[in-house]
Order: structure tokens, then sequence, then C-alpha cells
């Protein structure tokens, strides 16, 4: 299982990257494999608010829609539409293919994520 | 994964990475490699499944046809020996007790083959309506496995086991007392995945044998072991029904579009009467199939018209064969018509719908 150095991690396996005022999400390899071969992804629209914990976005396997839960509070200022033609590039590359991006609203939530390290002691514990 | 109830080849889940789930009860793997890989190789090549959990009820005795005949839709006077049929075991009212296939020994000795969930209930039933009759009733599901091997590369795979020639077992009949690899075994030219394939079945103690002889012949030519995930994904395409999805005791065969397994001038069967008043009243309701441009239908997702809603979905997939959103939902009947525009709620939103022909997937059985 692949944890990526410079992102941060949330208990619900998504990861995010950090970049000013802006995040973007994803999930980790650690999720992708457990859903398994993703159908497709319901993306939010550009300028929708969510609070931290809100469901953000519906991911599709063969057997089961799951939601994902946004670890961040902010407005979707993009969304990564290739994931409407390829779903099945978040299995391929989960860390390469971001979901959503979010302004932050409250910069001090990320300070309640894992660091990579972190998570790697999670998922194995979760094991 | 606790108290859970395990097959004889629970051990080659485990070695071969199966995903192991609670289904029934039964500790199975939905998928090992992943369900559309899986799924691709019994349509392109062959699969094996382990279904060591259905359950397998003995029926012998001197009225033993008479008493099949009563208890199932299906007409059995047809059935030579060492054929198989498909039926239904009805209740009175016309609502289904179970799916199941029916295996012909003999007129006195018939080998009925019922869904894991529905032991216990089934088993209970045939006892119960057998009482009336000369015949003795045994659950021997406990003493039974089965393998599935699915795909139209199944007969070439099995046929370096056997001496047996499998070209001579034709669509829906079986062999007892069948070699294979050293294994005496029932094979039957039959499955549950619209493909050509085998069901094989043996004591438990000689299942692993089987599997392994399978997959080691098997894996230079495609053979995959195949999780309950693509058994599921595969019936589905090929509009083969699911007990608790498309047929229960709440919705009828007719209802399903499964009339052509209930003979209702075949004598005296339990549930006849009903059905023949739901027939002749006209159905009020039955499944279609129907495809969506947005988003992926599942099982129980209510069906609109405008406002009003028209029914349910009994089962919704994107389909790995044919990469469509396609779904199984059973509706008001006048808003059956192919082409007719409705709605399926998803999550409280409302995605547009096209009744389309149930027929997904054409099947490719060796007849």
């Amino acid at each position: 299982m692949k944890v990526l150095e410079g992102l941060l991690y949330s208990e619900n396996h998504e990861w995010v990257r950090v970049e000013g005022n802006k995040a973007y999400l994803g999930i980790t390899d650690y999720a992708q494999h457990a859903l398994g071969d993703i159908v497709y992804i319901e993306l939010p629209e550009e300028e929708e608010e969510f609070d931290a914990e809100d469901s953000i976005c519906t991911i599709e396997s063969v057997k089961a829609a799951s939601d994902i839960y946004t670890p961040v509070s902010g407005t979707v200022v993009e969304i990564n539409e290739d994931l409407e033609d390829d779903p099945g590039a978040v299995n391929a590359d989960p860390y390469e293919n971001w979901i959503v991006c979010i302004e932050l609203s409250n910069n001090s939530e990320l300070e309640e994520l894992m660091s990579p390290e972190e998570y790697k002691e999670y998922c194995e514990k979760e094991e | 994964m606790e108290g859970l109830k395990k097959t004889a080849l629970f051990k080659c889940h485990e070695d071969q990475g199966g995903k192991i789930i609670d289904f029934q009860g039964w500790a199975l793997p939905v998928q090992y490699e992943g369900i559309i890989p899986e799924h691709e190789a019994v349509r392109e090549k062959a699969g094996i499944f382990d279904v060591s959990h259905m359950g397998e009820v003995e029926v012998v005795g001197e009225e033993a046809s008479d008493f099949v005949q009563y208890l199932v839709t299906n007409d059995i006077t047809v059935l030579e020996e060492q054929q198989v049929l498909y039926s239904f075991m009805c209740y009175e009212d016309g609502g289904v007790v179970d799916d199941l296939l029916v295996y012909k020994y003999s007129d006195k000795h018939y080998l009925l083959v019922i869904n894991a969930s529905n032991v216990e209930k089934d088993f209970n039933w045939i006892q119960k309506n057998g009482e009336q009759f000369d015949v003795e009733i045994k659950n021997i599901s406990s003493e039974i496995s089965e393998v599935a091997l699915q795909g139209p590369m199944a007969q070439e795979i099995l046929q370096q086991l056997t001496q047996e020639d499998l070209s001579e077992i034709k669509f829906f009949y079986f062999k007892e007392d069948i070699d294979i690899a050293g294994v005496k075994c029932i094979v039957s030219r039959t499955g549950y995945t619209g493909e050509d394939g085998f069901e094989i079945y043996t004591e438990n103690n000689n299942i692993t044998k089987i599997w392994e002889k399978i997959m080691d012949v098997g894996a230079s030519k495609g053979l995959k072991p195949a999780g309950l995930g693509a058994r599921d994904t595969l019936r589905f395409e090929a509009t083969l029904p699911l007990y608790g999805n498309e047929i229960s005791s709440e919705i009828t065969p007719l209802e399903a579009g499964l009339g052509f397994f209930v003979k209702l001038n075949s004598d005296d069967f339990i549930g006849k009467e009903a059905l023949v008043k739901q027939k002749e009243e006209g159905l009020k309701r039955k499944i279609v199939g129907f495809e969506m441009k947005k988003g992926i239908p599942r099982h129980g997702y209510e069906v609109y018209k405008g406002d009003e809603k028209i029914g349910f979905v009994t089962t919704g997939y994107f389909s790995p064969t044919l990469e469509k959103k396609i779904g199984l939902a059973l509706i008001d009947i006048d808003q059956g018509q192919i082409g007719n525009q409705i709605s399926i709620k998803v999550r409280n939103k409302m995605f547009d719908a096209e009744v389309i022909s149930k027929r997904f997937y054409k099947k490719n059985y060796k007849k």
C-alpha cells in the first residue's frame, strides 16, 4: 500500500495536498483498493460549499456506492472533470488523480489531519 | 468473520487472495483480483466459482414424480432421466418460496438444488408438503460441495481431467459418477452466467482436489477464480433472476416475466390457482429493463414517472460487458413500454432513464 510524502491524511482515507489557501482532495491507495474497480464518480458542482465531514462526492464501484467525506471545510473551486470519462484513473493512480479542489475556510482543520507516518500506522491498525 | 459457516474451499480462497465477506452467513470471496477482470474472464475465457453454499435436497420414493410436480411450477413430466429443469416453488398466493434446479435421476429419484439463503425455509416447506406423499426427503446440503466452471473455454479445460466425452452432456443435462481427476462427481451443463459451462458436485472432502486440478489445467487457458461479485454482474447481464431481487415471496414469476417456467396447464401445483387468476385478471406490474445516461441504479432505488412513484429497481449495475448503466425494475405495467421515459431516484436526486429491452446480453449457451 502506497502512502505519499508531502500529503495530509484523514481517518476516512482521503488525502489533502495544500497549496496556499487551496486544498486538493483525493482518496488514498488504501481506499481505492478497498472500493475495488471504480466505475462512476458523482462530482460536486463548482462553488458548492461544504463543512468538514460532509459528503462531498460519491464513488461507485461495481458493487456499491460509497460517500466520500471532506476532511476540510470550504468552497469547491475546481473539479477533476477527467474523472467523468475515466473514473478508473483513481484506481490506477489515486494520488495523481485528485477529485476536487477546495478553497479552505478554516485552516486550523488541517492540524487535525495525519502525517504520512501517522497514517501508515493508522492503516496497519485497521488491517 | 467469526461465527460464519465456511465451505470446504475456504483455505483456497484465502490462499488466492480472496476478499472474504459475510454472504447470508457464509464466509465467501466477493472477489479475488477484481470484479471486472473476473467478469471478463468468464465472458471471454473461463472462471471458476465456489458455490458450495447452495443447498441440495434429495427426494426419493414411489411418488417422487407426483410430489415434485405438485411442489414446482414447471412441468416435470417432460423431463428425461439425467435432465435438469429450472423452476419455482410458489406459495399458495403465487409468491415465490425459491427458484431451483430439478435434477431427475428417475421417476423415483430427484435432486433439488436451492439457494443458500433459503435452505432451512425451503427444506421445511418441502417436508411439510411432502407429508401426504410416499417419499423420503433428505437435506444433504452439508455433505455436498459444488463448483461452477463457466465460460467459452469451460469444456476444453474440464475435458483434460476426464475420459468422459463432455460434449455428450447437452445443455441442461447431467451425468452422475463421472470421474474428474480421480474423483466421482455429478456434472451438469448448467450455470448462472449466460455462458456455456458446468456445475460439478462432489463430497466435501474431494472438492479441494477438483478446484486445484481445474486451476492447474485452466490457468494457461485464461481461467480465473471468480467471486460472488462477478457472479452477480454476470447473471444480471444475462437477465437471470436472483431470489430476493427479481423474485420473492412478494413478486410472482409472472410479474418477473418468467411465465415460461410456470406451466399453468400442468397438473395441480402449489400456487396454481393464484397464478391462473393473476394471468386472467392481467398483470398490474412487471419487470422491465432500463438504461440511464448518468447515475448508477442500485437494488431498492425508487422509480418515478413525473412525481408519481411507479416501482423500484430490483437490480442495477454499471454493466462490465456492455459498459452501460442499466437495471431491472418492477414497475406499473402501463409504464412498461420500450422507449418510455422514467426517472430513478439516486440519493434523493432524480435521474433520467429509458425503458429498454431487458435482454441486455445474448446468452452463449451450447445447445
